[in-house]
């Protein structure tokens, strides 16, 4: 049994919000410099280029790369032999608290979506627990943006729709969603399940690193055809036409019911941001 | 084809940009996004001024960072604009020359964009660090309230944008990869 205490989980979430909204996960860089480099159209290769410059300029000058650093996603992978010291749900809280005022992040919570009012600090985080055995307490915050997040669609398809109709969903899901979400976008698709957990699943699957396949080939090759099929739309980086729609995708799925085949894609941008402590 | 435009502006200083141009754009900006326009509408049909002179002005829906020790603003960059798209025909058509933004805009502000021989510009999505360094000054005009989404008078320098919509019809967001898909199918 190893001991956590709030302290500590305040003070590691703190330091993820702050790290995720100034540096991009390296995957995504990466990603980001090879589209940039096979990108035959020039105002695309410019508009790529100058936002290759803006991550420089956010790292320099300790800027957040985005001024919409977003709603703290936070996903706690809690191992079952940790003993938590202090509330844990709060002490996560808190640490968003600090992370976005230390941090100069911008504040973009309101405290109820009808009634409005901003609550003034980002909280709350928007927690997701998953219990894994042994004594790890590994987090990660994922700042997310709403410009992509309101893109984001789910739908109930038919069994009948197959395979060919959860590709077409998905590729029509961009394809609405034009230059609105800051493309070159990032997809996190979910299948199967049920309506809340298709959901989860393409959250999930925007916090899987760009160069990680799914481990089942099918998939791992459904991932590379819907790329191909995504970036064949010619929207390019900011909608201003171009090869570079999209700079990765990831299936994440699960067994479902009989008479169902739920589709959801999380629609991300270029500055999809994560950052990883273990404790 | 790059241009250089200074704000505020006339419909005449706008006539030669068309979609697809680069602005680098100059002069006395103000900030505004969905709450400040949710109140400038109400300051309007109450009959009361709006916060900053609306005759050629230049307006960048933006919610910035909080700026740190030493810096004038924080990251810069713009927020989807068609959330804006019901109020912005009437600013259009109160004098409002320069929307500046990320995203498709409505069909009722296209035709006010060519009616009042307006443009509607692209600032980079995403690339917030890149809008702040245009920004050489900030104040804030008016409710302060609203913490990011307060109207601010920034002036800017050199600001890179990109031509959405011009006053002849033109939309980039068409153009772009509608030019791009036939240019590459001419290549296989």
């Amino acid at each position: 049994m190893k001991t956590v205490t709030a302290q500590q989980i305040t003070d590691t979430v703190a330091r993820l919000c702050i790290r995720a909204n100034r540096e991009l996960p390296r995957d995504v860089a990466q990603a980001l410099a090879e589209a940039r480099s096979r990108e035959p159209w020039p105002l695309a290769q410019n508009t790529l280029s100058l936002l290759q410059e803006n991550l420089s300029v956010a790292s320099q000058s300790c800027l957040p790369i985005c001024q919409d650093t977003g709603m703290a996603c936070v996903f706690v992978e809690l191992g079952t032999d940790v003993h938590i010291q202090g509330d844990f749900e709060q002490a996560i809280h808190e640490g968003v608290r600090q992370g976005y005022t230390q941090g100069y992040l911008r504040k973009s919570m309101v405290a109820d979506p009808l009634r409005r009012g901003n609550t003034g600090d980002n909280t709350p985080a928007a927690i997701t627990v998953h219990l894994t055995a042994g004594e790890t307490c590994r987090i990660t915050v994922a700042p997310k943006g709403f410009g992509s997040e309101n893109m984001s669609r789910l739908a109930m398809l038919k069994p009948a729709d197959g395979v060919e109709g959860f590709k077409k969903f998905v590729v029509d899901t961009v394809r609405a969603a034009g230059p609105n979400p800051c493309p070159p976008v990032i997809l996190g698709i979910g299948v199967g399940g049920s309506f809340d957990k298709v959901a989860c699943l393409a959250k999930k699957a925007l916090l899987r690193p760009l160069d990680t396949p799914n481990p089942d080939p099918y998939y791992a090759a459904l991932e590379r055809e819907l790329l191909a099929e995504v970036n064949a739309l010619g929207i390019g980086p900011q909608g201003f036409g171009g090869k570079t729609t999209c700079l990765g995708l990831a299936i994440e799925s699960m067994p479902t019911h009989v008479a169902g085949l739920p589709v959801a894609v999380n629609v991300s941008c270029h500055v999809t941001r994560r950052a990883t402590e273990e404790i | 084809m790059e241009h250089k435009i200074t704000v505020p502006c006339a419909a005449a200083d706008l006539a030669a940009l068309r979609a697809g141009d680069t602005v680098l754009l100059s002069g006395t900006v103000y900030t505004a996004r969905d709450q400040a326009h949710i109140r400038m509408t109400q300051a309007l049909d109450a009959g009361e001024s709006l916060p900053f002179p609306i005759e050629g002005s230049a307006i960048y829906y933006v919610g910035p960072t909080p700026e740190q020790p030493g810096q004038i603003i924080g990251a810069a960059g713009p927020t989807t604009s068609c959330r804006m798209d019901g109020f912005s025909p009437r600013l259009l058509r109160l004098g409002n020359r320069v929307m500046i933004g990320k995203g498709e805009r409505s069909e009722e502000v296209k035709q006010a964009v060519a009616e009042t021989g307006s443009v509607y510009l692209a600032a980079l999505g995403g690339a917030g660090a890149l809008m702040a360094r245009c920004i050489q000054s900030v104040e804030t005009v008016a409710w302060e309230d609203l913490g990011c989404e307060a109207v601010r008078k920034l002036r800017v320098e050199n600001m890179p944008l990109t031509v959405i919509l011009d006053a002849h019809g033109g939309d980039l967001y068409r153009q772009g990869p509608a030019n791009y898909l036939r240019e590459n199918e001419h290549k296989i």
